[in-house]
């Protein structure tokens, strides 16, 4: 197991320096980042050419690329071009982010798992269908809508919640993080519930049922465990697709986090705002992967890891 | 089985991790000021280090116009320049200038503003080594081509045009003749700096230190600031109110949103999707006034197609076949006002203004304008791109609506179609590449109330923004003849004898004025904004 992780981390290697030369080829790409920073006139040459020359702009892009790899490694993302280091930038936006992830991934295990749970088990029936058909409209609902819908109701009509997020703690993070999650959230239904429904038929479960073991731990202990596989894969992989993706909620919440330092990060064309971020969001997205990976191990002892 | 115990610490781990992170923060924390007598009002992160030469958009804008007072300050409701820090500013020949300061102001740290506060920071300012984005307004300054040479390195640290007399006399040399210097002093670029500013920089940045109403409390970036009233602010212009909270917004709809709620005070930039709906929200705390911006369409003329004997017919045409009543009525709500010169009404007629003098050529007239672009040898190309940014603004909606008024007044279907481009930034690298091939977005925001300001950056040969590379010698020799005058009303006369030339070439496209918007919480009174769309947040009274 140990060889195991060492090999799945040198993997990892390769592909990190793929996908930041290719975000830091596709952000050069955008063309000038000089030019937007003068709003609605051109930067006299002179301070352009300073500019360019202190972000390290004049310099060949394969020099830049190694440059900035270099200062990587030592901790350093560079500067954003409002003179704030990018790891400052990263300390305020991914607390914010991993905690409105949290806050989704929650909502997608508790409800998704356990919506899951009764509709497999009762396929069917009147419940089966309500929970599928629900799901079917939160899947065909982009996001900004249902974001934009609750924020009027519970936030103006109702007053229930602020409508914008302040301070990003927690209970301010609730129902962001249910717009976030609402989408995975019904996939993680479907996922569960199609995957039980299959199990429920197998053998070990009729021999659990056969050998007199009480129903809640048969579901618990043999089916829903052997049913969370598929789960698992699905929810790992959608950390890093929710930590990056957030940047239609961050903007509707008014959350400062990843989604709206990337956003502003592009419209102003701040390569090192991107490229930074960007490049810690692979790696989330690659350990994620690792810990599915282990995961499986753990809810299936017939896999083994050498 | 030994595997699978480790496997299983590995997940606990994991789950550990998260909820570390996750739980591991406090509920609801309440920082800044808000409530009492401190009002709360949306803000967006700047752009550029707060520092005064360095600031060219309105979010630092902002935070300056608190806590910076300079030599003039612009009337918030007239926009006039009066002498504010200045006790006078003489000049016999428009040329050589000497700037008398008043007693008794102080910085907020105590520190006694002086000649040296303005020579310093204005040579700091103008300085190639120190990459101010503003440099350029120091341009007429004589030495600025030993400072801030267009190639190669400085020759000289300070410049030549400014001495300090005594502690409250300073005198300014100007490299040509401009009689509307004195009027520019108001712009931020030129506000005095304390010594705190070059001797502690890094500090100083992170919560800057001024003269003006307000001091700055606390400042997290890219989030809030709250600035507090300063007890010990010497000028007139005292705050009302105990203090304001900038708070950053990722998108304007959420702080219109929460304005709604009563979360907060004031928005001083109504979304444009809101704007049908803002006089039934907000009623009379709705405040819609003209502002120093005006959008035009720029042309290329670096591009042989648009700068050859009879196209100025063809732009003359197009500018008849955009019907901008309809168009600002529609799509702006009212918050546009159809633009009938190049200039702004905010200058007053006094100052420039003049209604109407694009005359016919601004007039909805399909008819003639079929017949002026055919006159001029047809559209280039057989069809009109106007490329814009697609990236912020209802851009879209009103390059849409323009083209299709030109496309009914043709009866081409094809005649125009929009051209969009990603993000601001790259839209204005392709400008600044000359890649342009038909007409293009130009919004112009004054950054003093002058009418200079609205033609020369824009039409002068070689000029700043003169995006077009638009060149008239006859346009450059009555600029140069209107900033040498020095009674006021005769330069101004002059300019607008210099407009004419560019209405007759039709130079740019002007389409409208655009107004300031602002909505405000019932807990306000007295909100105002100024020329240049920034709210008056002194005179703002609390509950």
């Amino acid at each position: 197991m140990g060889r195991y992780v060492v090999r799945r981390l040198l993997q990892m290697i390769p592909v990190f320096i793929g996908a930041t030369l290719l975000i830091f080829l596709m952000v050069n790409v955008m063309g000038d980042p000089v030019a937007g920073l003068c709003g609605e006139r051109a930067c006299d040459p002179a301070t352009a050419a300073q500019l360019e020359k202190e972000f390290g702009l004049d310099k060949p892009l394969w020099q830049q690329y190694l440059t900035y790899m270099g200062k990587v490694f030592t901790g350093d993302f560079g500067t954003a071009f409002n003179g704030q280091p990018v790891t400052e930038l990263m300390a305020t936006a991914f607390p914010v982010t991993v905690r409105l992830t949290v806050v989704a991934i929650f909502f997608e295990i508790v409800i998704g798992v356990t919506l899951g749970v009764v509709t497999g088990l009762r396929r069917g029936r009147p419940v089966d269908s309500g929970v599928l058909l629900a799901t079917l409209v939160v899947i065909s609902v982009p996001t900004f809508v249902t974001g934009l819908l609750l924020q009027l109701l519970l936030g103006i009509r109702w007053q229930w919640i602020s409508p914008s997020v302040r301070y990003g703690t927690l209970d301010e993070l609730i129902v962001p993080g249910l717009v976030l999650a609402s989408v995975s959230l019904a996939y993680v239904t479907r996922l569960t519930r199609t995957s039980i429904a299959e199990n429920k038929r197998s053998d070990y479960v009729r021999t659990a049922i056969a050998k007199g073991l009480p129903r809640r731990r048969v579901t618990t202990r043999h089916l829903l465990r052997n049913s969370l596989i598929p789960v698992v894969t699905f929810i790992g992989t959608d950390i890093g697709a929710l930590m990056g993706g957030a940047i239609v909620t961050e903007r509707i919440f008014n959350i400062h986090g990843v989604g709206y330092q990337l956003y502003q990060g592009i419209l102003r064309q701040n390569t090192q705002t991107v490229v930074g971020f960007v490049t810690v969001l692979v790696l989330v997205f690659l350990v994620a992967n690792l810990l599915v990976d282990l995961l499986y191990a753990v809810l299936d002892p017939r896999i083994r890891y050498a | 089985m030994r595997g699978i115990t480790r496997f299983r610490w590995v997940a606990g781990a994991t789950a550990m991790a998260l909820t570390a992170t996750g739980c591991g923060v406090i509920f609801g924390s309440t920082g800044g000021g808000n409530g009492g007598a401190v009002l709360s009002s949306s803000w967006g992160d700047p752009q550029n280090p707060l520092e005064p030469a360095n600031t060219n958009e309105v979010q630092g804008g902002k935070v300056l116009d608190m806590i910076f007072r300079g030599l003039k300050k612009y009337d918030p409701r007239t926009g006039r320049a009066q002498d504010w820090l200045a006790r006078s500013i003489e000049t016999e020949d428009s040329r050589n200038f000497t700037v008398r300061i008043k007693k008794g102001w102080t910085f907020s740290d105590g520190e006694k503003v002086t000649a040296r506060s303005f020579v310093d920071a204005w040579n700091y300012g103008a300085s190639l080594r120190n990459n101010q984005k503003n440099a350029y307004f120091f341009g007429y300054i004589d030495g600025y081509d030993k400072v801030h040479p267009d190639s190669g390195t400085q020759s000289a640290d300070t410049l030549s045009g400014l001495k300090v007399v005594d502690d409250h006399t300073f005198t300014v040399k100007l490299n040509q003749t401009f009689s509307g210097f004195p009027d520019t002093l108001g712009y931020a670029a030129f506000a005095p700096l304390p010594r705190a500013f070059f001797t502690d920089h890094a500090a100083w940045v992170k919560k800057p230190v001024g003269n003006g109403p307000y001091t700055i409390e606390s400042y997290t970036r890219g989030s809030q600031m709250y600035l507090r009233k300063w007890d010990g602010y010497p000028g007139p212009d005292r705050a009302r109110n105990a203090g304001v909270t900038l708070m950053v917004y990722t998108d304007s709809n959420t702080a219109y949103t929460d304005l709604l709620a009563g979360n907060l005070d004031l928005v001083d930039d109504i979304p444009a999707a809101q704007l049908k709906n803002v006089e039934g929200d907000l009623g009379d705390r709705y405040i819609n006034t003209p502002a120093g911006i005006i959008q035009t369409l720029a042309f290329p003329y670096y591009d042989k197609a648009w700068n050859r004997p009879g196209s100025e017919k063809v732009r003359t045409g197009l500018s008849m076949a955009i019907n901008r009543r309809q168009i600002t009525d529609t799509i702006f709500r009212g918050t546009r006002t159809p633009a009938t010169d190049w200039t702004s009404p905010v200058l007053g007629p006094g100052g420039g203004f003049k209604a109407g003098l694009c005359g016919s050529a601004c007039d909805y007239d399909p008819v003639r304008a079929k017949q002026l672009i055919k006159e001029g040898g047809g559209i280039p190309g057989g069809q009109v791109k106007i490329t814009y940014n697609a990236d912020s603004g209802s851009h879209r909606q009103w390059v849409d609506a323009v083209c299709n008024s030109i496309n009914n007044a043709l009866g081409n279907d094809r005649a125009c179609v929009g051209n969009p481009v990603g993000t601001f930034a790259d839209f204005r690298n392709q400008i600044g590449q000359h890649k342009m091939t038909g007409p293009f977005r130009a919004g112009w925001q004054m950054d003093y109330p002058l009418i200079q300001n609205f033609l020369q950056p824009l039409y002068y040969t070689g000029a700043s923004s003169n995006d077009g590379k638009w060149s008239d010698a006859e346009f450059d020799r009555l600029v140069d003849l209107a900033n040498a005058e020095t009674d006021t009303a005769r330069s101004v006369a002059g300019f607008q004898k210099a407009e004419k030339v560019v209405r007759d070439n039709m130079a740019a496209i002007p389409l409208w004025y655009q107004n300031g918007s602002a909505g405000y919480s019932a807990r306000l009174s007295h909100v105002a904004l100024n020329p240049f769309s920034v709210p008056v947040y002194n005179e703002i009274k609390v509950g």
